[in-house]
């Protein structure tokens, strides 16, 4: 396998175990272990094996196009920085699968934490290999949402939850800033591939943008890293099981966001903004975090706040802007995950051999744990910086920077203090994790009584992190020099500085500094220690002031408080306030660019009314005016006259060479009448007399409305006018004209574009028309109607009086035979209906008919059957399955588009033919005819469905109808 | 001619609109069906309006483009159509289900309080 394959699969590989782990029984402990633990195996080889080639300023490419045109590609991309970071995301991953195999408890449904574990394992992977800026972005947010899940891992725990919510709210947010800021970056530098935006640095700082994107991409990094002030998530996203403390929250997702600064340091750092803004959240979050860490009196939050302030100390150097403070950053970022996590893994073996992590409860537990004990206590020297371990080198070096002079102001003079005291403040809380927990009388009251070594497995990688902590603390050279190097060289290219990696500098001023914090810590913890011993959890005064509380208040503020004031004072339940609002707005909208745009149209010309159009509009008019009167009290004649609108509307696209869209409107119109006749007899009925008296308000209301009314009426005159008018520009309708026929096959321009050319738009057109068919079904199904507002009309009366009246003749038979004759021209017309439709459908290609037209066709021949004899009469001499038609006319036309792949082409190509067919003669056909013939059983089934729903409801009330005549109401 | 149709096209809007105002549903249910129409017409509108130049090429294919009327306008609206009547019959099921569970047919599910 060659580079390229195996950095895909390193980044595939997770996500296909987090699948597989997924779909492994609830109770497959060991299996997904295992799982896990080799594909994290495999993945470190991977890595490991691709050294050779980012070793010496290489890099390892693989680009797939996904969006070219919006330079969105799907590139990987490994310089030695990234593998560097795919080193810890591996490595350490491995260890903690290993550890997590031991740490989880029986009833915990393991094989789901191992599939989240995965899938963090792959984002994380991603973030560090992506090429592409919006790559990237994308598995910034994976993460995000995968460590909600794994915080929230224990869901039943409401501290989990919360924890989880707030860890999502925040770096969910911080994300969508840095998905802004990363765009901003991309069109600055004119692409988001990651090289070029790298190259592009002077002229990202020079762009008047800088300042905005720089903001944007810190919210990001510093949510992610928990910088100061989005740092309090993290302590609560202590909630979490330890493996994924150790792995998300001290050695890997956290470094994120540091990660994301260094990526972009060549791009973004060295100006005035980067320096203070960078700069004072790092010395905030390095001062505090180790300020607050001293006083927490849980395990795992002490090492919280202390991982808080070591990532604000990289924040720190990062800041500083100069190279070596760079090469310091990323030694730290490694160091600090190497004991860290080795660090969490031991307050979790505390944590699971005692019952508490409260240390309070803690004491003595070196008699106990020995082995575990030193081990921890080597992991916190070096987070302390003790001499001889890793983290007194990145410490000297930081100490170092920290003296040279940077960006001359306030802040810069300040640093080599800061820097002192937050290193006497790490002392301090190291000394009391070591101190409190495993010296002193042995604990008197533990959950869990005779603590003692976990299983050597569990404790393994703790060995083997403590170990690296030793060997890079005193031979740092030889040992993580050459891949420090690579790393460094990656990020920074020709201006790598000259670095030495000694442990012995001579006797210096930041040697002074080390000697200084740890005396100076020492004695602080000797000083503080009665009252840590029995104080409440987090630091005198700052304890009130808890950032949990500030995000909450916050979030319900904007989420309860503001949304309920705004719902009070502009929301409504009813309908009218809000269509008014709508329509009001709508008008707006056109009206303010229209008359502020210079909205000009052309003057009216009465020249040659035509006096056949004319009149056939007065009607149109008169018809809609009066449907609008009448639609209140009498609602027959609204419905006449809104069917006579809709032929006028008709007639219209008769006379102005639609013939397609008159046949449509012409059945469509029939079909909707005849459905809301349906409907008419269960609206309750309406007496004029009653509510004739209007007082002032309502007259006001209804002269508003009006107005509106008027007001969008004479807008949209003007505007169609307007548009009418204006001079067509060189539209697309010049290529379908021409292309119709000779790449088409087809006459009819109109039903080529439908089933053709635009055939995609078709499909999801008739996919919402099913999709509407099985609503109304659905909701006819459960529905039961209000009882009929219309009592027995007289006729039938005098009819069932004359069947009763008479022994020879049964109660109904005359109702049966009434409107015989016109029943049975009905049932007659079913055969010439459907070859009408038939007829329609096959010309559709060349002249003016098609799917669309003749499927309503065909479904008029069904509703006049339904009409003929009613429901049961239909239903006992025709079967109709609407719904095997809408899934048939579906799958129809999908299947034909899907055909033209067998030929190699795009989705819905349609391939086109004249062929002679004995007396009929020449036929147009084409594939595009097979869609249409699914668009065709489609409308059939869509409509039939619809109009037998409601049919059915009339047998319905039947059965419900009681035996009084019923009352009408009163509206 | 564009001009009869400008006005019928604002008169159906005003129409519809003002019955969409309307506190009962059958009111709403004909301004919905009347906006429709004008939506169409307008939209139809757009590509300019001819007389005696149906889309339909002649035998052989294209003689000249500008002897037609724009198509894309016309295979808008026909679907258009095709849609308007399935949210009728749809807005007609809600409305009559509305009524039968609330016994009214406001368009809030109940009278208004005066």
């Amino acid at each position: 396998m060659n580079d390229e394959d195996l950095l895909l699969l390193l980044l595939t590989l997770p996500f296909l175990g987090s699948f597989a782990a997924a779909l492994l029984k609830t109770a497959a402990r060991t299996a997904a272990a295992s799982l896990a633990g080799l594909v994290a195996l495999a993945a470190l080889v991977i890595t490991a094996a691709l050294y050779p080639s980012v070793a010496g300023g290489n890099v390892v490419r693989i680009s797939f196009e996904w969006l070219p045109t919006l330079d969105l590609n799907f590139t990987l991309r490994m310089d030695g920085f990234a593998w560097m970071f795919a080193m810890l995301i591996t490595g350490i991953g491995l260890l903690v699968a290993v550890y997590a195999h031991y740490y989880m408890s029986k009833e915990d449904p393991v094989p789901r934490f191992f599939s989240f574990l995965l899938a963090f394992m792959g984002a994380m992977l991603g973030i560090a290999l992506s090429g592409n800026l919006i790559l990237l972005a994308i598995f910034w947010e994976l993460t995000s949402i995968v460590s909600f899940l794994l915080i929230g891992y224990w869901h039943q725990n409401a501290a989990a939850r919360d924890g989880s919510r707030m860890a999502l709210t925040v770096t969910g947010m911080g994300g969508l800033c840095l998905l802004v800021g990363l765009l901003l970056l991309g069109h600055i530098a004119g692409g988001y591939d990651l090289d070029k935006v790298l190259a592009a640095g002077d002229a990202i700082r020079a762009h008047p943008l800088y300042l905005p994107a720089l903001i944007l991409v810190l919210m990001g990094a510093l949510t992610k890293s928990a910088q100061f002030p989005f740092h309090f998530w993290l302590p609560n996203a202590m909630a979490a099981p330890t493996p994924v403390s150790a792995y998300l929250h001290s050695a890997t997702m956290v470094k994120a966001g540091v990660f994301l600064l260094v990526r972009l340091w060549p791009a973004l750092s060295g100006t005035y903004e980067w320096f203070w803004l960078v700069g004072l959240a790092g010395t905030a979050t390095l001062l505090l975090g180790a300020y607050f860490a001293i006083f927490q009196q849980d395990l795992k939050g002490l090492l919280a706040y202390s991982t808080i302030s070591h990532l604000g100390l990289i924040t720190t150097l990062l800041s500083l802007g100069s190279p070596l403070a760079a090469v310091a950053a990323i030694f730290h970022m490694m160091n600090h995950a190497t004991f860290k996590a080795s660090l969490f893994m031991a307050a979790g073996i505390i944590d699971h051999e005692t019952g508490t992590r409260d240390m309070r409860r803690l004491s003595g537990l070196f008699r106990f744990l020995p082995i575990t004990a030193t081990l921890a206590m080597v992991a916190s020297a070096a987070m302390a910086g003790v001499p001889l371990l890793n983290g007194f080198l990145s410490k000297e070096m930081f100490f170092a920077e920290t003296v040279e002079t940077h960006a001359d102001s306030m802040l810069d003079k300040a640093l080599p203090y800061i820097a002192t005291i937050a290193g006497a403040f790490a002392v301090t809380y190291s000394l009391r994790f070591i101190h409190t927990v495993f010296f002193g009388p042995p604990p008197t009251d533990l959950p869990k009584a005779e603590p003692h070594e976990p299983p050597h497995w569990m404790r393994l990688p703790i060995e083997l992190l403590v170990l690296l902590c030793l060997i890079v603390g005193m031979v740092p050279a030889m040992s993580i020099g050459p891949f420090l190097h690579t790393a460094v060289t990656a990020v920074l290219g020709t201006e790598t500085p000259e670095y030495s990696l000694a442990v012995w500098h001579g006797f210096n001023l930041p040697l002074v500094m080390s000697i200084v914090a740890l005396a100076a810590g020492t004695l602080l913890y000797l000083l503080l220690r009665r009252y840590l011993a029995t104080c409440e959890n987090g630091p005198p005064l700052f304890r009130h002031l808890q950032g949990q509380r500030i995000f909450e208040r916050i979030l319900v503020t904007v989420s309860w408080k503001w949304a309920r004031w705004l719902e009070a004072y502009s929301g409504t339940r009813r309908l009218q306030p809000q269509l008014r609002l709508l329509t009001a707005l709508g008008f707006v909208a056109a009206f303010v660019p229209l008359y502020f745009g210079g909205f000009h149209p052309r003057p009216l010309s009465f020249a040659r009314p035509d006096l056949v159009f004319s009149m056939i509009w007065l009607i149109g008019i008169f018809s809609a005016l009066g449907a609008a009167y009448q639609a209140k009290y009498h609602r027959v004649a609204a419905l006449t006259m809104l069917g006579g609108a809709g032929l006028m509307t008709c007639l219209t696209f008769v006379w102005l060479s639609a013939p397609d869209l008159a046949l449509t409107q012409l059945l469509v119109e029939v079909v909707t009448t005849v459905l809301i006749l349906l409907g008419l007899r269960w609206l309750p009925k309406r007496n004029e007399k009653i509510d004739n008296t209007v007082n002032f308000s309502g007259r006001l209301r209804r002269l508003r409305d009006l107005t509106i009314a008027v007001a969008c009426g004479i807008g949209m005159s003007l505007l169609s006018y307007a548009v009418m008018t204006l001079p067509v520009p060189d539209a697309i309708a010049n290529y379908f004209l021409e292309k119709a026929y000779t790449e088409g096959g087809g006459r009819n321009v109109v039903n080529v574009i439908l089933v053709d050319f635009r055939a995609f738009d078709t499909m999801g057109e008739i996919t919402v028309l099913a999709i509407v068919a099985l609503t109304v079904f659905a909701l006819l199904r459960r529905f039961r109607p209000a009882a009929d507002s219309v009592a027995v009309p007289e006729q039938q009366r005098i009819q069932n009086a004359y069947d009763d009246a008479r022994p020879e003749r049964a109660p109904g038979d005359t109702v049966r035979d009434y409107l015989l004759v016109p029943s049975v021209i009905m049932q007659w017309l079913f055969p010439v209906i459907i070859t009408f439709a038939a007829f329609l459908f096959v010309r559709g290609h060349d002249l003016p008919g098609g799917g669309f037209a003749a499927g309503i066709a065909m479904a008029i021949a069904f509703l006049l059957q339904y009409l003929a004899g009613g429901a049961r009469w239909a239903e006992d001499r025709l079967r109709i399955l609407p719904v095997r038609w809408i899934g048939a006319g579906l799958l129809t036309a999908a299947a034909t588009g899907m055909g033209s792949w067998l030929f190699g082409r795009p989705f819905l190509t349609t391939y086109a033919q004249y062929v002679d067919i004995p007396l009929i003669g020449k036929v147009p056909l084409a594939t595009a005819m097979l869609f249409d013939l699914g668009v065709f059983a489609l409308v059939v089934g869509a409509t039939v469905l619809m109009l037998i729903a409601l049919a059915h409801q009339s047998i319905r009330v039947y059965r419900v109808r009681s035996p009084e005549p019923l009352k009408s109401e009163e509206a | 001619m564009e001009l009869v149709l400008a006005i019928g096209i604002g008169v159906m809007t005003g129409s519809g609109v003002w019955l969409l105002l309307r506190p009962r549903t059958y009111q709403v249910i004909v301004g919905l069906s009347l906006l429709s129409y004008a939506v169409n017409l307008f939209i139809f509108g757009v590509g300019g309006i001819k007389r005696h130049a149906p889309p339909i090429l002649p035998e052989g294919g294209i003689a000249d483009p500008a002897r037609f009327t724009d198509p894309v306008p016309q295979a808008l609206v026909l679907t258009a159509i095709v849609i308007g009547f399935a949210t009728t019959a749809l807005f007609l099921v809600v409305l009559l289900a509305s009524r039968g569970l609330t016994g009214t047919d406001h368009v809030d599910g109940r009278e208004q309080s005066k």
